[in-house]
Order: structure tokens, then sequence, then C-alpha cells
């Protein structure tokens, strides 16, 4: 081809160029959104509740995903820690996930039922009471902020249209579910429900 | 995978690799047409020569290619494909897993039929449990077992669920639920105080003792189903002994009251699902003898 007619006509570039470069997606991406193991929710996955939703709401709101990471990878370094590898069809009904790139603090993708109600809610008011050298920030607020439970129907109803099995009466239900609870309580609830499913003995 | 999509990568993975093998060959330029010579285009004035590709340059295109094709006959990369290497994530950590075994199961199972008691005098297998504490424990019961807040104290020779090493270890594999319910709606706001008064005075704290002794009835009633008419506890539903001034939620007027009033919700996770029979054994003796050692200072 003669590079002249690629160099003096720009539109032209621009198809060439995309072209190029969507070979890697067309490979690599494309496939997953079609793909049994990919798409598909593991055993015993159940949407989030209301509560719960809530939770990972409050989890996002104060920038939980920047210090922990929700992936465990298939190393055994990881695993000994944490626990069971991360699988795909955990995270079918994640919109958006919540996998992050950084650890700050510890992976949190099996943290469910790891500890306490109590712990937990020692560890956000105060996370030195429990964990003396830890450097993770207080969140005493929420311990006073009442979920009004406003939007969590709408939310549910959203996340329907992307495939999460919600029914008529989850939605309805939903205000009703969260209204006057305090936002520990969700955020204690959605943690507690993280990466119970798959068990690794070690 | 489906056939399908199988057949998708592989068909534009193989696109892609011929294109690029074309792309550097058919522009190649091996010879040197002059050494002022340009490609003729001229942009602002300014002008380009006219080189070939540097040869270490172009080698490394080739070698890159060269890698990419070794890379998917060994690994699985061309669709269903599984490479020749069988390498998985899957099978990588499985591996890891089985090598790790072999390499330490032994040494936890050592261990395994010497009785507790006898593991409690053994200095390496205490140091060994002492890390595995430090990994699974701390965070609740403290780097030095001693607890916290509404988190046992390991130390004290006081155990909510027993001491025995059986019954430490069942605590370890199934966990433990110490519930206690609110009284507040019963009791009212006199009753709670009267009976904190009175159980405060189990432990011969000095209270108002009129109103201890208009507590004790309501203590009967409600809180000796649990704690024992004397208030000495009941292992069998993590009931406190509320006589011997040990204070899980404190023992401070206040706090007493408010366990009285709202309850309390302890919570041990079970570990049966996360650490191996030979680890808990030892976990078992490091925490038997946490408190012996205490006793023994005593």
């Amino acid at each position: 081809m003669n590079h002249d007619f690629v160099e003096k006509n720009i539109g032209a570039m621009l198809v060439l160029t995309i072209v190029a470069i969507s070979f890697g997606g067309l490979v690599e991406i494309v496939p997953l959104f079609f793909l049994k193991e990919t798409t598909e929710p593991i055993e015993g996955l159940q949407p989030l509740t209301a509560q719960q939703l809530e939770g990972r709401d409050i989890y996002i709101r104060e920038g939980c995903n920047n210090c922990h990471s929700q992936m465990i990878r298939p190393l055994r370094s990881e695993t000994e820690r944490y626990g069971h590898y991360s699988v795909a069809g955990e995270f079918v009904y994640d919109h958006p996930f919540l996998w992050g790139s950084k650890r700050t603090g510890p992976d949190l993708a099996r943290v469910g039922k790891r500890y306490s109600d109590d712990w937990h809610r020692a560890h956000l008011m105060d996370p030195r009471s429990v964990v003396p050298e830890s450097n993770m920030p207080a969140y005493p607020w929420l311990f006073e902020n009442t979920l009004t439970g406003e939007n969590t129907g709408d939310k549910m109803a959203t996340l329907r249209t992307l495939g999460v099995p919600y029914t008529d009466e989850d939605i309805a239900g939903a205000q009703q579910a969260v209204a006057g609870k305090k936002e520990i309580d969700a955020l204690v609830a959605y943690l507690q429900q993280l990466g119970i499913l798959l068990k690794h003995k070690r | 995978m489906s056939s399908f999509w199988s057949l998708w990568i592989i068909v534009l993975t193989t696109i892609m690799l011929i294109g690029i093998v074309w792309i550097l060959f058919s522009n190649r330029k091996t010879k040197n047409t002059g050494p002022d010579a340009t490609t003729g285009h001229i942009y602002d004035g300014i002008e380009e020569y006219d080189n070939p590709l540097p040869a270490w340059w172009f080698y490394l295109f080739v070698i890159s290619i060269v890698y990419g094709i070794g890379y998917l006959i060994a690994y699985p990369g061309m669709g269903n494909f599984k490479g020749v290497l069988n390498w998985t994530q899957v099978n990588q950590w499985e591996k890891q897993i089985e090598q790790a075994e072999q390499k330490y199961g032994a040494i936890f199972a050592q261990y395994r039929d010497m009785p507790v008691a006898q593991l409690a005098q053994d200095a390496k297998a205490l140091k060994m449990g002492q890390r595995m504490f430090a990994n699974n424990c701390a965070q609740c019961h403290g780097g030095d077992a001693r607890g916290s807040y509404g988190f046992p104290n390991l130390t004290d020779g006081e155990w909510l669920f027993g001491g025995t090493p059986e019954q430490i270890k069942t605590s370890i594999v199934q966990g433990r639920s110490g519930l206690m319910p609110a009284w507040g709606t019963p009791l009212g706001d006199a009753g709670v105080i009267n009976v904190s008064n009175y159980v405060l005075s189990l432990s011969g704290r000095d209270v108002d003792s009129a109103s201890a002794e208009a507590g004790k009835e309501k203590f009967a009633m409600f809180c000796a189903g649990c704690h024992g008419a004397e208030g000495t506890g009941n292992i069998a539903f993590g009931a406190p002994d509320l006589t011997n001034n040990i204070w899980l939620y404190g023992g401070s007027p206040g706090l007493v009251q408010r366990t009285v009033r709202s309850g309390r919700n302890g919570q041990m996770p079970s570990h049966k699902n996360i650490l191996s029979e030979d680890k808990i054994h030892l976990l078992t003796a490091y925490i038997y003898s946490l408190s012996e050692t205490t006793q023994a200072q005593e």
C-alpha cells in the first residue's frame, strides 16, 4: 500500500488505525461477554439485599475501594492469607465491579463472616481500637447518618435492567427495608456477605 | 468456550499475525539509496532521509513475532487450544499448594497426635501457634491475647465457653455466639438500674444496697436462667460469671446498665473452613498455654 495515500488522507488513516488497534479488544475482551464462565453466577450467588446494596454504595462513597481490592489472585501467597481465589462468576451482579488495583489495606473479597459485626463496628469507629498498627481512617459519621431508602428501589430497578434478578417485591419493599437504618448497619451487612460462597482451607 | 468464539479468536489472531508480518516485510528497505537520498517528502522545508530501518530494530520485530508464535503453541491462547504445556492459572496454583503441603504439611502433622497439654510445654509448637495466632486471632483478641472491649481476654483463666483443650478447640472450629437479649423494655428504667446494681454487688462492688436488693428479685426472674442463680455464669450459653469482676463489655455502672438495657451480641467466627485441623490443634495448644502460664506466674 502506498504510504502517501495513508499519510495524506486523514479519514483512511483513522479507519486503518481503528482496525489495527481493535484486534486486541476483539480477541481478548469481546468473547468474555458471551462466555458461560464469565457471565453466569456461581452456585448460590444472590443479588444484594436492599440493605446490603445501600452498604455497597456507602463503600463506594467512602472510597473503600481506593485502598482495598476485592480480587484474590490464584497465587498461593494470596490464597494463604485471604482464602479461595476469586472467580468471575462471583461478580456477575456487581455493577460496577469493585476489584480495585491497589492494596493499602488488605483485600476484602472474602472478609464476609471473618469477623463479628461488633468487630466491624469497633473497627470503623476507630480502627486503632482493634488493630493498633492500622493507618485506616475512622468513619464515625456512619454511626449517626440514617438511611431514608428513598432511592433504593430505583437503584434496584436500574440494576435489574443490567441483568440483576431483582423481583418486583424486592423493589417495592426496598425503601421499607432500609428506611431508618444507620449507615453503619448497611455497610456491615454488605461486608459480611463478601465472598462467603467459596472456601479454601489452609 | 463455544466453538464459534474459539474460531473467532483463532481466526483474528492469525489474521493479525499474518498482517504484522506482511507490514514488516512489505515496507522493508534493505539498501541505502545513497548517503544524501531523501524520501522526497518535504513538509515546511523539512526533508526525510531515505534510510532502511536499523537491522537490530528489524530483528527485534522478527523475534517478537517468533516469540508470539512460540507462546501461542506453549500456552493457552488460540481459542480452545490448551497449549502443549497444559498450563492454567488454576493448575499452577494447585501445584503451588501441593508443593507447600509437601514442604510444610509434615511440620504441622508431627504435632497432630500430641495432646494439647503436652504441646503447651513445647517451645517450638508454641512459637508456631503464636504466629498463627498473630495472623488469625490477634485482630480481635489482640497481639497479646488480652482482648479488648467486647473481645475476651484469653490469658486470664476465665472462660466464657470453657477452658479445657476440647472446649477451646470447639470454640475455634465451630465459632461461638454469646447472645444476651435486651432487657430494657421488660425491666423499665428503674429496673435496669436496680438489676445493674445487683450485678455489680455480686463482685463485691460498692453500690446502693437498697437498689441492689430491689434488683435481686428481677435478676432471679430475667438473668438467672443463663447466668445462674448465684450469677456464676454458664459455659453452655457463654454467659459470663458475674462474680469475678471481669467485664467483657466494661464494668462501670453505666456500661453494665447499657448491657442490661440493650443486650449484647458476641460472635466468634467459625474457623472450620479456614484452617486445617493440624493448625487448629497447634492454635489450641497456644491458647491453652496462655492462661496456664499466667496462672503459674500468679
